[in-house]
């Protein structure tokens, strides 16, 4: 009974939470100054015209109006529901494949002192690298491989880079956990006559679980943040990214339009959020340690 | 008053010439053990005691293959070290309890023998009945972070049992605990041991802890660490370790020796033996 009502508080805060939000911006539209607030040439705040602010309830009642005035049958929110499960699903191949990297490349640094000191500058280098720059050269790499029948397409090259974005909290993360044993574990370890890979299954691994989850969380976001970008960086259509920029175009006369696919790509993030917080539920019992 | 008070036949434990140098960079080495010999008879409990630093820890992890003599020797059994912990000859209980937080009290004692094959039906008997041996079948299922500090040192001496070691090696597995939990693990460490009848070695730096559980008392010297004497505790007139032994005229004797050795060593030793030993 009280599970089912503290459930429902937080329903209800979090609602509250988005009508704040909105009611703020309405305040600030109905309020603020038409030019924006300036000091000096710089605009601090943005401008409250509604070409730069559409109202709330013109952003939200534009998922049901049609694409454009030629063709009837889809609306706004049917495609940008389509491009957000295009989206979710390659940033979801994407996440996959920089967490098991990731934690690939953690027992590895975490086994071997050289495998740690040879790697682990050139991991934190890898995300200097700017997204835009590496995308096309992805996808030129890319296009070279043919394996029997299969091509690689276009979308492999955004999950892959996606999933570029996504091993790095891992692996950081990972390493710190497998790491985090006690002194008088590993001492019981070897007491037991137990080796190293032994150890990391029954010992490292459960013990990473607390660093592991909000690395999986960050990778989450991380690998849907990546797609995003890389879907306007290739230009692959069917996804969000594209979205954006294709509706920004028709920002001037349609002004609530380009919010659409934006609060499509939230939405995306959210999920790929509350997927892990799924995976969280269910390593509980490694978790006991989290609170002291 | 080196004696050795052998209560059973064959030696658990044989140590001889043993040193023990840890290297640092600008040559300064500490010299943590130097020229240790000590035997310790199957089924003797011997306490290892001493100031912060006389090594005492290090002899034990020697003795456990966790760390290696720079000279010397070790045998087990009659076995080199690292073959007794691969035998499983020795359970080990540290200062931390060093439960694994993510298992049950039941899963935490049975993890050395799920670790070395034990079927799961004989791994449910045996740890029902260690559980029922140090006084926590009720708690079977409850986890490490539900129990207070002496139950979890209780579950850790549990799972040192486990494997029906003849030699128990522990590491100050009371220091962390209250007055009054502590002298009640004693107690119940002296029965333990004696339906158990394994050989142990322990270190402490309590006089009084000491002197209760132990046959023999060995004292040590910090820095580099030796043996200063051995002196041995007998049990009561009526011949039990109980808590009449604490009261008597025996154990104030035996404490008010251990102590006088610690504190009458030379005197560059006197002021870290005062700062080390606790003379509760």
């Amino acid at each position: 009974m009280s599970r089912a009502l503290r459930l429902l508080g937080r329903i209800l805060l979090g609602t509250l939470g988005v009508l704040l939000l909105a009611g703020a911006w309405e305040a600030y539209k109905a309020l603020g100054p038409s030019n924006g607030v300036l000091i000096g040439d710089t605009t601090v705040l943005p401008r409250t015209t509604d070409l730069a602010m559409p109202h709330v309830w013109e952003i939200v009642t534009k998922f049901s109006d049609p694409v454009n005035s030629f063709s009837g049958t889809d609306t706004v929110g049917s495609v940008v529901w389509s491009a957000c499960l295009f989206t979710l699903k390659l940033s979801a191949i994407g996440w996959v494949i920089g967490v098991v990297v990731g934690l690939v490349l953690a027992v590895l640094m975490a086994r071997f002192r050289l495998a740690e000191s040879a790697m682990l500058p050139w991991i934190v280098l890898s995300q200097t690298v700017p997204l835009i720059a590496i995308a096309p050269l992805v996808r030129r790499w890319g296009s070279q491989i043919h394996i029997g029948g299969w091509v690689w397409s276009s979308e492999n090259s955004v999950s892959v880079i996606a999933a570029y974005l996504a091993f790095f909290p891992v692996a950081v993360g990972a390493l710190r956990g497998l790491r985090s044993p006690d002194a008088t574990h590993l001492d019981l370890m070897h007491a037991y006559g137990v080796g190293w890979w032994r150890t990391l299954v029954k010992l490292r691994l459960p013990s990473s679980v607390p660093y592991l989850l909000p690395a999986l969380r960050l990778a989450a976001a991380s690998s849907v943040i990546g797609t995003v970008v890389a879907e306007v960086s290739i230009g692959l259509r069917g996804g969000v990214g594209r979205l954006i920029i294709e509706y920004a175009q028709s920002a001037g006369g349609d002004p609530a339009k380009p919010w659409a696919p934006i609060l499509g790509a939230v939405a995306v993030g959210l999920v790929a959020a509350g997927a892990v917080g799924v995976i969280g539920l269910l390593c509980r019992p490694y978790r006991r340690g989290e609170a002291t | 008053m080196i004696s050795s008070s052998t209560t059973e036949s064959g030696t658990a434990v044989e140590v001889a010439g043993l040193s023990r140098v840890f290297p640092r960079r600008r040559g300064d080495d500490v010299r943590a053990l130097e020229d240790v010999q000590l035997t310790v008879s199957q089924g003797e409990f011997v306490s290892l005691i001493g100031p912060s630093g006389c090594g005492k820890s290090t002899l034990l992890r020697i003795i456990a293959d966790l760390d290696a003599p720079t000279a010397g020797s070790v045998t087990v059994f009659g076995k080199s070290a690292q073959q007794a912990r691969l035998d499983q000859d020795y359970g080990i209980a540290f200062q931390q309890a060093g439960l694994l937080p993510w298992r049950s009290v039941a899963d935490n004692v049975a993890l050395p023998l799920e670790l070395h094959g034990t079927g799961s039906r004989a791994r449910k008997d045996r740890v029902a009945e260690l559980l029922e041996l140090v006084g926590l079948g009720d708690f079977a299922r409850a986890y490490p972070d539900e129990l207070s500090g002496g139950m979890q040192q209780r579950v850790a001496i549990a799972r040192a049992l486990a494997e029906s070691p003849r030699l128990l090696l522990m590491d100050e597995p009371f220091g962390a605990l209250d007055e009054i939990t502590r002298e009640r693990m004693q107690g119940e460490l002296v029965r333990i041991c004696a339906e158990t009848g394994a050989a142990v070695v322990f270190v402490t730096h309590s006089i009084p802890e000491a002197v209760f559980l132990s046959d023999r008392v060995v004292v040590m010297t910090p820095r580099p660490g030796r043996i200063i004497d051995i002196v041995d505790s007998g049990p009561g007139d009526d011949g039990r370790r109980d808590d009449d032994f604490r009261d008597a005229a025996g154990f104030f004797h035996t404490v008010a020796r251990v102590r006088e050795l610690l504190h009458g060593g030379p005197g560059a030793h006197a002021v870290a033996a005062i700062r080390g030993v606790e003379n509760r």
